[in-house]
């Protein structure tokens, strides 16, 4: 990264610190991607200072707790006063200001959820330890991203709310330096501001921005809206009561440019066409994308518009733009493993707060018990006229829930036809009984479905037992037709069954990719190939973590192809035996 | 079509009610911090205004707009669920909804807004009272249950207060007893926490909340109207819970330009100008409400010809749905949308329109076919209905 371009991405974290402390709740806030370390803690100083002064800047920690983020009953207060006293949580101390959420890509669901409705409505309700309230909590938010690579990143409930993106991850120290304080006038554009108050002639921001984000395929609404309210404030910020084109395209260029999907289509010339040399697929374009750009306004507004596509194009990440014009547009695929890969566990994990039960069944939690407890004692004291001892009733004890990571299940998923040759069988039979050994170690659970002939079977339920496996694995018999398709479906559905069950399953393919047998049970290479891709994509939906091993002898595109559409991992090991097949598993699930 | 708007609580939007809420005035000086416009008057706030977003303006989504107004219209129907992208106006429709409902009778000081001409009953409140119980004008209450609520607040709990004041056991009504007859709203259906499903689950098929803690034994009336919202990417939703909801809608963010373009011009003109957006849809809202109190007064004369009634049972059983609660809904629904319509008679057609709501959840699950299941009943709604 040449210093140039450090520095002009430095220039607008600046323009997003002004502007956010400009209107936090109205901007939503930001997410901030990058490491500890001067950089960001720089950039925090500036958002500070341009805070204004009163207004708060409260920073979450990673793991707070519910009764923290959202408030509760003050314990403390309410044994003195003798009567209920709430206690603001984190969201409603943040009121008129900024909250800085540390950690952001570890943020659990549930706390993800309590800072999307307060941004949603810029109020908290509460409804615990006998109270119900309802607060301002008008802050906006700042999400400190520190994941690495595609899959660690903050909630995307979160980052949708939220006006703008920033990653400081390339930015060195030094691009700091020429502006360390910031010049007021930092907003305004510099050389290309319009006269003040200028041109609304057909300057429609609405349309416009709308336009804006669907030709970058931005699904949600609320990404126009933002750039929206951000172009009003740049213009509001500067003076006017009107936003110009430069506030529009300003706008797009902070708020729309990280959320682009896919390219627009190039500027469109005169005719509307796209350049020939783009290497970008023609469905990258849908022809409903295209019309409405001639049509709702002509000449200047279509211009306005592509200026304004320009700038959003600019922002763009490099890397982004790579891999759109590699893979076409981004699929917007629900991240893997994830959903599945915690659970609330009664005894062991991470524990996740207290609640009401049994400890017979649970671990007791006393801390949490005393404190439920200890608002009764002069109650319970005076009705019963106990000692100095703590009145304790079934109704105070509270029980400590965990979560912690479920079990792995690994699915083998084997083609046993005749045209996978019969020692495949075997070396797959041999890879399930090593990781069957390590699962003793991991947790895991293995099952195994194997296809051959006109159906697919469960051989071996998702099981520890290295008995049982072994002797459903040796009466595995072999040969017959490929249905492929009734193996992917069969694969399928176990996995979703290990998921709801509470595991997180993971499905390993053993496939030449040759089908051909139809799902209908009936034999043909043609309806069976079509079958077998209909139920690959449908596989993909259920968004379960696969590996496709090409089994055959010399790779073929039938298996990448079957792979690419089942969103599994491909992996041609045309001579594998049975211990390199399992090392490539474990690295594949790690 | 719109984003999220304000949190409304119990709702008091009825027409004896003002639309707007006043807020804090310390409050608003605070939020505009240094922005202020050319003319030197501060800016209007950019967002949480003091009123909802009115459910006339909300653009497209017509199948979620009919599922809420069916349950407005016969609540027996069983709730709704929807299901759909982030920023697709789900809470707005719902709060937008609880504007729109018509003010009901209530028993007044009955902490469940008893229906004075109905006997009492199960109420703690109205049962043990031999005097003529009075009644007011209430309006039907919308109450959300917020992430993060605890048990004692929802099924109601010792009166905190009055136990360390006074030293008396008294029952603290919870969210349960306050949707009594109205609608209870979860917001992220699919993140509440595992005991509170249970919970619901018991209440929601008995309608009736039965308390046993802090040694207090009570059972009070609870029937509402159940409304969940969700996003299916962050998690799914348990199928005993999904049951309980009679119609599940899908909603998507519209895709062509101008649709897109007049709900981002809408939302901008509510949050620049909220009391006078509303005031220019509060026309058809009242068009709206009155149309729903004249289809809850035709529902019971409606005629139900004996070809509908066979068609259902037609779909269902072609649909392979379990059990008749998906052919109970599915002429209920229709039932309700033919009132609605101001129609005569229950029509095939009626009954095409609210397949897809009222069956799209209860198909004998086939998991990797989940994302199909309104093509599958479109298809067979199209071979047993015809086209």
């Amino acid at each position: 990264m040449s210093e140039g371009e450090s520095s002009a991405i430095w220039a607008d974290a600046l323009r997003v610190a002004r502007l956010v402390a400009a209107d936090p709740h109205g901007c939503g806030g930001v997410v901030v991607r990058a490491g500890a370390g001067p950089v960001r803690d720089r950039w925090l100083d500036i958002v500070r200072e341009n805070l204004n002064p009163g207004k708060p800047l409260r920073r979450m920690p990673a793991g707070i707790a519910e009764d923290r983020l959202i408030g509760g009953l003050d314990l403390a207060a309410t044994l003195v006063a003798g009567r209920p006293v709430a206690q603001a949580g984190l969201l409603a101390e943040a009121d008129g200001g900024l909250l800085v959420a540390a950690m952001a890509e570890r943020m659990g669901q549930g706390t993800a959820a309590h800072l999307a409705a307060a941004l949603d409505t810029g109020r908290l309700r509460v409804e615990r330890d006998g109270l119900a309230e309802t607060r301002p909590a008008r802050f906006g938010l700042v999400l400190l991203d520190e994941g690495i690579g595609e899959d660690e990143a903050a909630p995307a409930s979160l980052t949708d709310r939220l006006a703008f993106h920033i990653d400081l991850t390339t930015v060195p120290p030094s691009a700091m330096r020429p502006v360390l304080r910031p010049p007021c006038d930092s907003l305004s554009p510099e050389s290309e501001t319009p006269p003040h108050g200028g041109a609304p002639s057909g300057h429609d921001p609405v349309a416009e921005l709308s336009e804006v984000a669907a030709r970058l395929g931005i699904a949600s609404l609320r990404a126009p809206l933002l750039a929206l309210r951000v172009a009003r404030l740049l213009a509001r910020l500067d003076g006017r009561a009107e936003t110009a084109e430069a506030d529009a395209r300003e706008a797009a260029r902070l708020v729309l440019g990280h959320r682009a999907t896919r390219l627009p289509e190039h500027e469109s010339a005169p005719g509307g066409e796209p350049e020939e040399g783009e290497p970008s697929p023609p469905e990258q374009a849908p022809p409903e994308q295209r019309e409405p750009g001639p049509d709702p306004e002509e000449g200047t507004g279509q211009a306005s518009e592509d200026r304004i596509v320009e700038a959003a194009r600019a922002a763009i990440p490099a890397g982004l733009l790579a891999m759109l014009l590699r893979d076409g547009p981004r699929l917007r695929m629900p991240r893997a493993g994830k959903a599945g890969a915690k659970a609330v566990s009664a005894r062991s994990g991470r524990p996740m707060g207290a609640r009401p039960g049994d400890p017979r069944r649970a671990r007791l939690d006393l801390i949490a018990t005393l404190r439920a407890a200890s608002p009764w004692q002069g109650l319970r004291r005076r009705a019963e006229g106990g000692g100095t001892c703590l009145m304790i009733r079934p109704d105070d004890i509270r029980i400590t829930r965990f979560r912690q990571r479920t079990e792995t299940t690994t699915i083998f998923t084997v083609d046993a036809s005749g045209s996978s040759a019969l020692e495949r069988l075997a070396e797959a039979k041999g890879a399930v009984e090593l990781l069957l050994a390590e699962a003793y170690t991991r947790r895991d659970k293995v099952a195994l479905v194997a296809f051959r002939g006109a159906g697919a079977e469960l051989v071996l339920a998702p099981t520890r037992s290295l008995v049982r496996a072994r002797r459903g694995l040796a009466a595995l018999p072999g040969g017959g037709g490929t249905p492929l398709a009734a193996g992917i479906d069969a694969a399928g559905q176990l996995a979703l069954g290990v998921r709801r069950g509470g595991g997180t399953p993971v499905v390993v393919m053993l496939t030449d990719g040759r089908a051909n047998v139809a799902r209908s049970g009936i034999a043909g290479r043609e309806r069976a190939g079509e079958d077998s891709l209909k139920a690959a994509r449908l596989f993909r939906e259920a968004d379960v973590r696969a590996i496709l091993i090409d089994t055959a002898q010399r790779p073929q595109d039938s298996a990448r192809r079957l792979a690419a559409a089942m969103g599994a991992r491909y992996l041609p090991l045309p001579h594998a035996d049975a211990g390199a097949m399992s090392a490539a598993i474990r690295s594949a699930r790690e | 079509m719109v984003l999220n708007g304000t949190t409304r609580t119990v709702s008091p939007g009825s027409a004896s009610h003002p639309r707007s809420r006043p807020e804090a005035p310390e409050r608003r000086a605070g939020l505009d911090g240094g922005l202020r416009n050319p003319r030197g008057e501060p800016e209007p706030s950019f967002t949480a205004p003091p009123v909802t977003f009115p459910f006339s303006a909300i653009v497209g989504q017509d199948e979620m707009r009919r599922a809420l107004m069916i349950a407005a219209v016969d609540p027996s129907v069983g709730g709704v669920l929807v299901f759909g992208d982030r920023g697709t106006g789900k809470s707005t429709a719902i709060r937008g909804l609880a504007a729109l409902l018509p003010p009901m009778k209530a028993v007044i000081g009955c902490p469940y807004s008893c229906d004075p001409a109905k006997p009492a009953g199960e109420c703690p409140h109205c049962s043990g009272r031999t005097d003529a119980r009075r009644s007011h004008l209430a309006p039907v209450p919308v109450v959300d249950l917020p992430l993060g609520a605890t048990e004692d607040r929802v099924v109601g709990a010792l009166d905190l207060e009055r136990a360390l004041t006074r030293g008396e056991k008294a029952f603290e009504p919870g969210l349960l007893a306050r949707a009594n007859r109205g609608f209870l709203y979860i917001d992220e259906v699919n993140l509440l926490d595992d005991h509170l499903v249970d919970l619901l689950l018991d209440v929601a098929a008995s309608g009736i909340n039965t308390v046993e803690r802090e040694g207090l034994s009570v059972r009070h009336p609870a029937k509402f109207v159940l409304v969940g919202s969700g996003n299916p990417e962050e998690g799914e939703l348990r199928p005993q819970l999904l049951d309980r909801f009679g119609l599940a809608v899908e909603v998507t963010t519209p895709t062509d330009l101008p649709t897109r373009i007049d709900v981002v011009r809408r939302r901008d003109a509510y949050e620049r100008d909220p009391a006078g957006f509303c005031a220019s849809y509060a026309k058809a809202d009242r068009a709206l409400q009155k149309r729903l109190t004249a289809a809850r007064a035709r529902l019971s004369t409606l005629d139900m010809p004996d070809a509908t009634l066979e068609a259902a049972a037609r779909l269902c059983l072609a649909l392979g749905t379990d059990g008749l609660r998906g052919e109970l809904t599915l002429m209920r629904t229709a039932r309700a949308l033919a009132a609605y319509e101001g129609a005569e008679t229950v029509g095939i057609d009626h009954l095409r329109q609210v397949a897809p709501s009222a069956l799209r959840h209860r198909l004998r699950r086939n998991p990797l076919d989940e994302s199909g299941s309104t093509a599958r009943v479109a298809r067979a709604v199209e071979e047993v209905l015809g086209s």
